[in-house]
């Protein structure tokens, strides 16, 4: 069984065909990742997954469940989680109150539950995903004044609150220093232990230290599919990244 | 490791019981006064539940506010039902009056909200004058002798009697926020203020933010209509001014002032801007102006309120 099928998923903007007819199939327990020169349309597609945003044409199928017309919430609640490529965060608040809001839709699905899950749970929880990120000594730090490279694993962290069966992470090593980066490969494969991982990356140390499978877009199609080795020494992929001739 | 906030809860208890023995303190002119307080400010907790914590700015809550008041008054003036039925109708006619609207304005954001809201709240107070004769219209109703007193358990509750006013008004105040601070300080509160802080992420954690919304509407509508009943019953009047424009924006300046986003922000914002009213009016009819001017200062250098201030310098738990 496929954890995620999409079937001739499109976007269109206007003229602009972001995502362009892709068949893309995602197997339970994997590290995806999804890589591309810009304007590939890899952001789009993951929102397409997430239900951020509508697709022009297309299915998703999430458990061979058809999601497309779900809206986000609900594909959250099923179990796809997404980090934000640009840090959305709830600045104002600690980072204990930012990762509790996960937590508490994972234990408090509804608004008015009969059977309140007590704070002292939610708090329990959101702790053990901040220290699973490595957040455990700032909990009561305002998550607007973290450094960077926190701030991005907050945004890990509220995904890990979640417990989701699948972790789209996008652009996640974006503007982390070398050492930061090596800490979170390390979450990355410990989440990967327990949820199928979709990681949207450019940076190619990372990719390859991580995936199981690559899949290559450009221009909104999928370009190629395989092992970080099939897709080193595949010729149209060098040529897409490289500009040499194929 | 803990999200409960037993400081503010601390404060809560302290603040009542100070309230309490104001009125063994204070001569009878100003114990009225801090009635009125203690209802209005009812009305701006309300207020502030939607505006303050979950950051949706409602220029219509008078409608809210009327909807209890009439909903109170006009079923005791006709059917001549009980207070405290009346009472309870107004809470339950202000809760249908609160889900319907936010049904329809909940469709909108920011800008195009404030409108909607204004404008239902205009249709509302136009249709106040439009009936004017079931409802009195701008002169409004006196309340018959007959209803301004009530038995309960076998005590008579006079409402002519300034006592029985200022601890019945006590009463629903320390009621109302006892909800206030259960909803604010747990799980749901939690929701509102993320909504306000950012909505696009909530959703993306799950949330369905719509529903979030509505019932911060409902509940901060439900509530401003439980003062409005309060005070109609309480003070046997009702009128369509207080369907008007300037009681929605009264709402707003006692939050503003007060702190939005604070639970005890609207009794301090109610306190501060009717004894100054009331002061000022004494002194010169052109009260308004120095109003607008001291509206204008806080806004430019205070726009988190008197306690929204004090929670960012100094106390982080006073929210």
């Amino acid at each position: 069984m496929t954890l995620l099928r999409t079937k001739g998923l499109s976007r269109h903007f206007d003229g602009l065909k972001a995502v362009d007819g892709v068949d893309f199939a995602l197997d339970p327990g994997e590290i995806r990742a999804i890589i591309g020169p810009n304007g590939a349309g890899k952001s789009t597609f993951v929102s397409l997954l997430s239900g951020r945003i509508k697709p022009s044409a297309g299915q998703v199928f999430f458990e061979d469940r058809d999601v497309t017309g779900m809206p986000a919430h609900k594909r959250v609640r099923m179990g796809i989680a997404y980090t934000f490529q640009i840090t959305n965060i709830y600045g104002a608040m600690t980072v204990l109150e930012n990762i509790a809001i996960a937590a508490q839709n994972r234990l408090r699905p509804h608004l008015f539950s009969r059977k309140p899950v007590s704070e002292v749970q939610i708090a329990r929880a959101a702790t053990k995903a901040a220290q699973e990120v490595g957040l455990g000594d700032l909990l009561y730090e305002t998550a607007g004044t973290l450094a960077y490279g926190h701030q991005r694993l907050l945004e890990v962290a509220m995904g890990l609150a979640l417990q989701p069966k699948l972790l789209i992470l996008d652009e996640p090593t974006q503007g982390l220093s070398d050492s930061e980066i090596g800490n979170f490969q390390e979450v990355v494969r410990r989440v990967a232990q327990s949820a199928t991982v979709l990681l949207i990356e450019h940076n190619m140390d990372v990719v390859m230290a991580l995936a199981d499978r690559i899949t290559v877009l450009e221009t909104g199609q999928v370009l190629a599919e395989g092992s970080p080795g099939d897709i080193v020494s595949n010729d149209a992929v060098q040529a897409a990244y490289l500009g040499a001739p194929a | 490791m803990t999200l409960h906030n037993g400081k503010l809860l601390a404060l809560c208890v302290v603040t009542v019981i100070v309230l309490f023995v104001l009125q063994f303190v204070l001569p009878p002119y100003l114990t009225l006064a801090l009635t009125r307080i203690l209802i209005l400010s009812v009305f701006a907790m309300g207020y502030n539940m939607l505006m303050g914590y979950t950051g949706l700015l409602s220029l219509g809550h008078a409608m809210f506010f009327a909807a209890g008041l009439y909903a109170a008054g006009l079923s005791t003036y006709y059917w001549g039902v009980t207070l405290p039925v009346a009472f309870l109708l107004g809470i339950i006619g202000a809760f249908a009056v609160s889900l319907v609207i936010g049904l329809l304005a909940l469709r909108t954001q920011a800008v195009s909200f404030m409108i909607v809201t204004l404008m239902f709240a205009q249709a509302g107070y136009l249709m106040t004058l439009q009936f004017t004769s079931i409802t009195g219209g701008d002169q409004g109703l006196t309340l018959p002798t007959d209803a301004r007193s009530f038995g309960l358990f076998g005590f008579v509750v006079d409402m002519t009697s300034d006592t029985a006013r200022f601890n019945l008004a006590l009463l629903i105040f320390t009621v109302v926020l006892g909800v206030l601070f259960a909803i604010t300080q747990g799980p749901l509160g939690r929701l509102f203020v993320a909504v306000r802080e950012n909505e696009p992420r909530t959703q993306m954690l799950g949330f369905d933010t719509y529903a979030i919304k509505l019932t911060a509407f409902t509940v901060s509508g439900t509530i401003s209509g439980t003062a409005g009943a309060l005070y109609g019953l309480m003070f046997g009047y009702i009128g369509s001014s207080f369907a008007g424009f300037q009681n929605s924006i009264e709402a707003l300046l006692y939050t503003l002032i007060g702190g939005p986003g604070t639970l005890l922000g609207p009794l301090l914002g109610t306190a501060v801007m009717t004894m100054l009213i009331d002061r000022l009016s004494g002194i010169t009819t052109a009260y308004l102006i120095v109003i607008g001017v001291l509206l204008i200062v806080v806004n430019l250098w205070f726009p988190k309120g008197i306690l929204g201030t004090i929670r960012d310098r100094w106390l982080g738990w006073l929210k």
